[in-house]
């Protein structure tokens, strides 16, 4: 009752190919809209800068998330190098900025395009490789650039292989709070998702479902799967190479270490818990495997304290343990409930709310 | 159905007990915090490190605190990742600590802007970033222990005292990431100074591989000195294969994170017999802080662990010392409330603090935040290591020089 389509008419084919087109998909995408505007105002209020940046990390591994999602969960390439691409992104915008004094903006599209360059090199391999051994192709990736990355000088700024660069500033404003650097990312990351949302029901978005599916019977009907390929490395590298540079402009400082394969993976996991191939998934994914260690950590402590009166220095390796041992756990139940992931869950209120209140 | 329904109602319960989970500061009480690493690459060395901070902090609660304060010691786990790192910073900064341990060069080098923001000053201890030495450059972190560099510079000067002449054959072998490459400069300058004839080995990471660096050490470049910057599971394997190919492990000086008893363990004590480590805190259990601890734990009946006086465990002690003192001297000179600033200037008063012998005499200017990168070796001998050489420094004028050269660079840029 509350979900329906019934009753609502569209009078044109620009209303009728609008992302949103039911009233109440509409007025619940605005409000999210606003909400996300107005989130730092309690929080700056607050003094709360901790739970800002939470929510920053979070933006940030969203978008990196939906690019990656792009590649793997809509063109089925399994990629491992997203950690990689970010790198690339982040040392590019830290060059330019730091050594040229670009703006951020700059840097961040030079970024997202020098890694689409890169994810594009190293996506050729995919032309003639599938599945698993396209995994290990970019598995090469990551390790490529990470070694590139800490021997090449010009690159790496020294034996450090760190650059710093300063603060952003946009007309005169320099983001030097976490509620400033939240609308900094903020404006990415509602590009990148509404991009995606586009892209995907685009001609482009379907080449690319077609080559997931079968991509045989793509190349028969006239689909080119060489370009459609390479595209889609290249959208999604750009993604990594923009969600890169947000981090560094975020750290104020481009390290590769910090976009090593353990961060590869974490995103697959993302992609993977949250549901392949959607673009809401890839969010829901990024906000529970960042989300879900920071829980763990504060309430397990808090429980064993609280519930138990067990005091932190006696206990603490093993709490350490437990809350990885928790986090896995946790992947598999949801992944046994739901094995689509979340966005699917998520599919299924609104499928129940369709209906509601009769049962079918 | 109804496993979703338990998952969310389980979810729903952890957050909320996890926002509640804010205790808020009982006034009187000094708040410090620090990260560790228990499950991640280094866990190794938390395992031991962390402890080390909190049983200091206990045992300095039970002798009534600093000046009366109590202490609250707040641990968060980030397991060596840098988003967790930042997480981990931003909410102790919540929770109101004024000093805080950074653990992991990653994770300094990503909070620096951070602690120059918001005024809470950072103890790198060991490792971290060489030219924060110029405190100048960098008012609020504070490595207060020889940085990589002092570590490099030392490692010559001990070669230098052994006999090393023109023409010596040094080797550096080192795991192939941005810590293990920081000595590489003072390696190469030094080495350009006396005439060595040196070359330097990396490991690429995770640093278990490397039979091929080692053969070519000793067979083919037959090298007289090794000096060796590995940490995590390669120490161990460094001296396995340097005993399988028959080099002296007395020729063999590790810089600090690679010389722990766990690593020997690893590797077996009989092999790694005459092994040479640098240490920057005392190893071992006759300082009288480490006797305290002990009784600390007989008075409360329970086992003292096996850790207690070993290598990681010390320098866990060491940085909950340098914290202690540096809010000591904080209250003693700048009054209440503590706050991140005047911690800054009780670090910067830190003169010939040395605990009972357990560290060196440690003196701390604004310009110069290591406190003289002053560095011991000791060996492995039996199943224990020994002293080798009392607390030295060597070539500080080529170590001071490279900081002066990173802050111009850093300027120019």
């Amino acid at each position: 009752m509350i979900n329906r389509e019934a009753g609502v008419f569209q009078t044109s084919y620009r209303s009728d190919m609008a992302l949103y087109t039911l009233p109440l998909a509409k007025m619940t995408v605005w409000a999210t809209l606003g909400l996300l505007l107005i989130l730092p105002l309690p929080l700056s209020l607050a003094h709360n800068a901790h739970a800002m940046s939470i929510v920053n990390t979070i933006a940030l591994a969203a978008i990196s998330a939906i690019g990656l999602n792009i590649l793997n969960g809509y063109t089925g390439q399994i990629s491992l190098g997203q950690g990689a691409y970010m790198a690339v992104g982040g040392y590019t915008a830290a060059i330019l900025s730091s050594r040229y004094g670009m703006p951020f903006w700059f840097g961040i599209l030079a970024g997202g395009s020098m890694a689409a360059l890169v994810g594009t090199l190293f996506g050729i391999p995919s032309l003639r490789i599938k599945g698993l051994y396209l995994a290990i192709a970019t598995l090469a990736a990551q390790l490529i650039i990470e070694w590139t990355i800490n021997h090449v000088r010009w690159i790496g700024g020294g034996a450090q292989s760190s650059i710093y660069v300063d603060t952003p500033t946009f007309l005169g404003l320099a983001f030097n709070s976490e509620f400033r650097r939240y609308y900094l990312i903020l404006v990415f990351f509602l590009l990148a998702y509404f991009a995606a949302q586009n892209l995907v029901r685009s001609r482009v978005g379907r080449a690319f479902i077609a080559i997931r599916d079968r991509d045989v019977a793509a190349e028969i009907i006239g689909v080119n799967i060489f370009k459609y390929k390479l595209i889609a490395f290249a959208v999604s590298s750009f993604y990594a190479g923009v969600a890169g540079a947000l981090w560094t402009y975020y750290l104020r400082i481009a390290n590769y270490e910090n976009f090593n394969l353990g961060v590869s993976i974490e995103y697959l996991t993302m992609i993977i818990i949250g549901g392949l191939g959607s673009v809401l998934g890839a969010v829901l994914g990024a906000i529970f495997i960042k989300l879900l260690p920071i829980v763990l950590d504060l309430s397990v402590i808090s429980i064993a304290k609280g519930i138990f009166g067990i005091p932190y220095e006696s206990v603490a390796n093993f709490l350490a343990n437990f809350q990885l041992l928790i986090f896995g756990a946790l992947i598999i139940i949801f992944l046994i409930a739901e094995p689509e992931g979340l966005a699917r869950l998520w599919e299924n209120v609104k499928r129940y709310f369709r209906l509601w209140p009769y049962s079918y | 159905m109804r496993l979703c329904r338990w998952l969310v109602g389980c979810l729903v319960l952890v957050s909320v007990v996890s926002v509640g989970s804010v205790v808020p500061a009982v006034a009187d009480e000094i708040v410090i915090g620090g990260q560790c690493d228990r499950t991640g690459p280094t866990k190794s060395v938390g395992i031991q490190l962390c402890p080390g901070v909190l049983d200091y902090v206990k045992l300095v609660n039970k002798q009534g605190g600093v000046k009366g304060h109590t202490l609250r010691y707040i641990e968060v786990e980030h397991g060596y990742k840098v988003d967790r790192g930042v997480e981990a910073y931003e909410r102790l900064k919540r929770d109101g600590a004024v000093a805080l341990l950074d653990y992991g060069t990653p994770i300094v080098y990503a909070l620096t802007p951070r602690h120059m923001e918001d005024k809470l000053p950072g103890l790198t201890p060991g490792f971290g970033r060489a030219d924060s030495t110029d405190g100048g450059r960098y008012p609020y972190i504070f490595p207060m222990a020889a940085s990589y560099w002092s570590q490099a510079g030392a490692a010559m000067q001990f070669l230098k005292e052994k006999g090393a002449k023109k023409g010596t054959k040094i080797a550096y072998l080192f795991y192939d990431n941005p810590a293990g490459r920081e000595p590489l400069p003072i390696f190469n300058r030094i080495c350009e100074l006396e005439g060595y004839e040196c070359r330097d080995f990396a490991v690429p990471a995770p640093g278990v591989e490397m039979a091929s660096q080692v053969l070519d050490i000793t067979r083919r470049m037959r090298a007289d000195w090794v000096v060796g910057h590995l940490f995590g599971n390669a120490p161990s394997v460094s001296i396995k294969e340097f005993q399988k190919n028959g080099f002296p492990l007395d020729k063999v000086v590790s810089l600090v994170w690679g010389a722990g008893e766990e690593d020997m363990k690893t590797a077996g004590w009989d092999t790694a017999q005459g092994y040479l480590g640098m240490q920057f805190a005392g190893v071992g259990r006759d300082f009288p802080v480490i006797q305290d601890i002990i009784k600390m734990y007989q008075a409360e009946k329970q086992e003292v662990p096996e850790y207690v006086g070993w290598v990681y465990y010390n320098r866990g002690v060491l940085i909950a010392a340098l914290m202690v003192e540096g809010i000591r001297l904080a209250i003693e000179h700048e009054g209440l409330p503590v706050t991140g600033e005047k911690v800054k200037k009780g670090y910067e008063r830190i003169k010939d603090f040395t605990l009972g012998g357990f560290l060196p005499p440690l003196s701390v200017i604004p310009d110069d935040h290591e406190g003289g990168g002053w560095v011991r070796i000791y060996q492995t001998k039996g199943e224990k290591l020994v002293p080798f050489t009392d607390w030295f420094r060597g070539y500080r004028d080529i170590v001071l020089d490279e900081v002066k050269k990173a802050g111009k660079a850093e300027e120019k840029k």
